[in-house]
This record gives C-alpha cells, structure tokens and sequence, in this order.
C-alpha cells in the first residue's frame, strides 16, 4: 500500500512544483518583455493614445509617428541608417579578418614569441579600454582621422577586439591537427592551410563573430560620441540621442517609433540566429 | 659481420650528411616560416603596438601633465593625482555611484541569472523559448534606443506611473528625476539584462552529472540540500567567471547613464558614472592630463578589484584537478 501511494504524492508534488515554476516563468517572460511591448504599440499610437490606455493594441492604428520621427531632424534618419549600416559592415569584415589571422597563428602556428604575444592579447582582453582611450583620441586628432570613421573602423581590421580572437582560439583548437599535418606532407604552407582547411571548417564560429561584431558595432554609442561630430555623419544611435534633447521629450510616439526602428536589426538578426548567438555566449563561458 | 658494421657506418655517415643539408635547408625555411607566422599576427601586432601599448604609455604620461589638445603638455608631477585624493568633491561622489551600482547590480544579476537557470534545468518543456525571450535583453540593452526606453518607463508620466495610479491610486514621482531613486532605474535596467549570465550558467549546469543527483536522493537528500551540496558547490567556476566579467561590466557603465541624464550625471550628480565623469573632464571640459590621471585611477581600481577576486578564488571556487 504505502509503496503504491508514496510515488503518486510526490507525482502529485512535482507536478505541483512544475506548475509553480511554468507560472513564475511566464510571469518573469511577461514583466521582460512588456517594456519591449510598450515601445513599439506606443509607437503605432497617436499621443494622447498612449496617456490615455495601457492596452498594447492600439485602438487607432497610425505609421504617422513613424514619418514624423524619420524626417525629425535635419538630416533624416534614412541616412544615419545608411552610415551605421556602413560602419557595421566594415567592421565585420575586419573583426572577421583580422582575429581569424591572428587566431591562427596563435593555435597552429610555432614561432618565436607565441606564448608571449598570447599572454599579452589575453591581458589586453582584461584591460578597461579607459587607460587607451585619451591618446588615441589624441593620435586620431593628429592623424586627422575626428569626424571620419576611420577611428571606428581602422582598430577592427587591426584585431583590436581580443574577445574574437579568443573565440576562434578555441573553435580552432578544436579542428583536428592531423589535417594541417596532412596538408604540409602535400607541401601546403601556412597560408593555403588557412585559407582551405581552417577557414572552410570554421564557418560557425565566423558566422557567431560576424553576428556579434554587427550587433556591438550597431549598438556603439560611445566611440561615435566622441568622433562624429556632424549630423551628417551620425550612426543611428547619435541620431535617436539628438532626437530625444531635440523634441523627444513632447513627441513619444515619434521617439518611439525610431527606437523600434533602431532596435529592429537587431532583433531581426537575434530571431535569425539566436541558437548561433547563445551557443557562442555558452561557449566562451564555458572553456576557459 | 664486417660487412654489417660497414653498412651501419655508411648509414651513419650518409644520415648526418642528410641532417647537415637539410639543417642548411631548414636555416632558411626556420626563417621564412618566422617570417610567415608574423604576417599572419601582423594586424594584430601594428594594433598592439599603436593603439593598446602607446596609449597606455602615453597616458601614464599625459596623466602627470596639464593638456588640453591645442598648447604642448605642461609636466605637473603628481599634482593631478593630488587633486583627485584631496580636492575633487565629484571624483568621490563618482566614486561612490559606482560602486553602489556595482555592488547592487551584479550580485542582483547573478542571483538572478542562477535562479531562472536552474529553474529551466528542471527538463521543463520551451526551454529554447524562455532561453531566448530571457537573452533577448541582453542583446539590445546596450543601445540607446533601450536607455530612451527607460527613461520614458521611469518619467513623471510614464509607463510606471500610470501602472501605479491606475491599480493602487498612487502618484509617483519621476523617478529619473528624483536623486533617491535615478541610480536604482538603472541597477533595473542592468537586471533587466540577466540573459547571457543565465545562458554561461545553463551552460554550466548541463555538465554537473546527472548520477550525483540520484545518488543523493537516494542517500535521501531534498532539494534544498542537493543545491546547495551539489549544485552550488560545482557551479562555483562559472559563478566566479560570471562575476569577474559582469564586474567589469558594470565598471564600464555609460550609455544609459548618459541617456537618462542627458550626458550631465544628474539629477545632482546621482547618476554621475564614474566612465561619465570621464568623458566630460576629457571630451566637454578638455582637461585631457586630468582625464588620463582619472583613468589611471580606475584601471587600477578595475586591477585591484580583479586581483582581490582571483585572489579570493582559491577559497571558494571548487576546481576538478
């Protein structure tokens, strides 16, 4: 008897358990992500909408605001999409060049000083950007690279973003030395491994920097800050900043309207490729 | 017998003949694979060198000097750095919104994190879906988008004070505005952000083994006690990697602070980041030697902070070798 009762209570129990725990974690989804609701119904609502209801769907469904927020300013946010849209690119391509090559020679290639240039890159991995930041604000001046994006873009074709390279470090470690090995006895040098064996089965890993670096460079607000000085010039996120001192504070749907559109690449490329992204935070977490 | 000793010998000469060329061979090849294996680090190297070592050089400098970009700087000893001990009432009231926000934000995060992770590490169904949906903030919180976000969720008439009056009837006050509360809307906003924390600590459970668990409960262990005797205990690697990187983090805090304040720091410097104050020394008031020697300050603040954790490691942190 008692052995037929004991698994159906603590049956019971855990079923209770679950139920408990399904109901904090939809409650938990639904406190994150309403904030996020909020924003982009706000942004479908005319403003004396949003004051008046907290109803997520709007009842009158309106893109006015959306007009009103892309020719906000001076400059239409068409074009501070256009120079993000650039900026991003480039530095993808760079993160991607340069870390894989230095990731390679790091993992598969012996020469004098490997360990030693390794300890220094995974310092540099710790180190605040805040002791480096002044003189090369100082050096960018001088080179009279202020108000271009070269400042933006330059240090990434100069690996200067050590956490790629620390991923591939470890997704190249992982590729199986007998293969390089195989690829010297036919008398292929260093460059031909790179680019025919490590590049080709590094796909994943590049496809995660790749991701990655768009989102970080999309969403950087502080290099732009201080080197674009013209409207003309502004990344997205420069352009909503002058929107909400400009006339954000009197028109919320507008404003609104351009966070969503600022926050929509992003989002996009999350619904895309959120098993790439989350197994990429995992992993670097994980082999130290 | 002979025969053999001379087929051993002509052997020997003819492989140390064979290891002389190919030295000579190799002296050459040795050489070019050096040089070869450098052009691959290249970049990497002209980046070091120009952009982390230089700067870092220059700046100790700079930060003895008064400079504001136009005239040569001037050397003043160490006079910047006595004046951030002994004469800068807004470098301690940095100080201190910084660490208030460090020490709430992260452990508030990482408690947070853990929770929700071992939670969906019970074999519920939707795992990907709550993984994803809990990431998603950590993704987007760093743009300004998110930062004007919040500050309209937290303004007089916002979104959670319309929530307050229209279910317990009570005003609220604007919270960005209000010096008692600015600093806490954006330790909630770094909450907010517990998504990727959670992902290292999922990450971490899946490889406790399951067998430890059964054993314990055999041994008539609950629930309570499996936590904290198994789980705790093996997770403390990830948990201590989680807190070193999350405490850099949060030393670097800037946009949101700039955001909601304006770029002032405000209201009455309660949201005065201490990555804020810099920036307005070096890129509004253009004292760029004082500047420098701030930045010193806090990349030895950061050091020490890192020290004193690798350091405490070694009496918490449980490691399998």
């Amino acid at each position: 008897m008692t052995d037929a009762v004991t698994p159906s209570i603590s049956r019971e129990r855990s079923h209770a358990t679950r139920a408990f725990l399904y109901a904090g974690l939809i409650a938990i989804t639904f406190a994150m992500l309403y904030p996020l609701l909020w924003m982009v119904s706000s942004s479908f609502k005319p403003d004396n909408e949003i004051f008046s209801s907290s109803s997520l769907i709007p009842e009158v469904f309106s893109l006015d605001a959306y007009s009103r927020g892309w020719n906000g300013l001076s400059v239409s946010f068409g074009r501070f999409f256009l120079n993000s849209l650039f900026i991003a690119v480039l530095s993808v391509v760079g993160n991607l060049a340069s870390c894989s090559l230095a990731a390679f020679a790091f993992t598969r290639l012996h020469f004098f000083g490997r360990n030693f240039w390794f300890a220094l890159m995974l310092g540099t991995l710790m180190m605040p950007q805040h002791a480096v930041l002044i003189p090369q604000y100082v050096l960018f001046l001088n080179l009279g690279w202020v108000n271009t994006i070269l400042p933006l873009v330059v240090p990434k074709f100069l690996a200067m973003d050590a956490f790629f390279i620390f991923l591939m470090v470890q997704f190249f470690r992982g590729i199986p030395r007998e293969l390089d090995e195989a690829a010297t006895m036919d008398g292929c040098g260093p460059w031909r491994i790179y680019f025919k064996i490590i590049l080709p089965l590094s796909i994943p890993v590049l496809a995660t920097a790749a991701i990655f670096s768009f989102i970080w460079t999309w969403d950087d607000f502080f290099a732009p800050l201080i080197y674009l000085n013209d409207a003309d010039s502004y990344t997205v996120q420069l352009g909503l900043r002058t929107f909400v001192d400009s006339s954000g504070q009197s028109d919320w749907s507008a404003l609104f309207a351009m966070s969503t559109l600022v926050v929509l690449p992003v989002f996009v490329l999350f619904l895309f490729f959120q098993r790439l992204l989350i197994e990429g935070i995992a992993t670097t977490g994980m082999k130290r | 017998m002979e025969a053999r000793y001379l087929r051993e010998d002509a052997g020997r000469i003819a492989t140390a003949a064979d290891r002389l060329a190919a030295n000579r061979h190799e002296r050459g090849s040795f050489l070019r694979y050096q040089f070869a294996s450098y052009s691959f680090l290249l970049p990497w190297l002209i980046g070091f060198l120009a952009l982390t070592l230089g700067p870092a050089l220059s700046s100790l400098y700079l930060s003895f000097t008064d400079y504001d970009l136009v005239d040569t700087p001037y050397w003043v000893g160490i006079a910047n750095y006595s004046r951030i001990a002994s004469d800068d009432p807004r470098f301690w009231k940095a100080m201190q919104v910084t660490f208030t926000f460090v020490v709430l934000s992260v452990p508030l995060k990482l408690a947070f994190a853990l929770a929700v992770a071992v939670a969906l590490n019970k074999g519920l169904r939707g795992l990907t879906f709550f993984r994803a949906v809990f990431y998603l903030p950590s993704l987007i919180g760093a743009s300004v988008a998110i930062a004007v976000l919040w500050r309209q969720i937290f303004a007089g008439d916002g979104l959670l004070n319309r929530l307050l009056a229209s279910v317990f009837g009570y005003e609220g006050p604007s919270w960005i505005s209000t010096p008692g509360t600015a600093l806490y809307t954006l330790v909630l906003l770094a909450v907010w952000q517990f998504g990727s924390p959670m992902i290292i600590f999922l990450a971490g459970l899946r490889q406790i083994p399951q067998d430890m668990y059964e054993a314990a409960s055999i041994d008539g262990a609950g629930a309570r006690r499996q936590f904290l005797k198994i789980t705790l205990p093996l997770l403390t690697p990830v948990i201590f990697f989680n807190a070193v990187i999350q405490t850099i983090d949060a030393f670097k805090a800037f946009t949101s602070a700039f955001v909601i304040s304006n770029g002032s720091g405000g209201p009455i410097d309660s949201t005065l980041f201490y990555t804020l104050y810099l920036y307005q020394e070096a890129f509004v008031n253009f004292r760029i030697g004082y500047a420098s020697a701030l930045a010193w300050v806090l990349v030895v603040i950061i050091g020490i902070f890192t020290a004193l954790s690798f350091l405490s490691a070694r009496f918490w942190v449980h490691y399998d070798d």
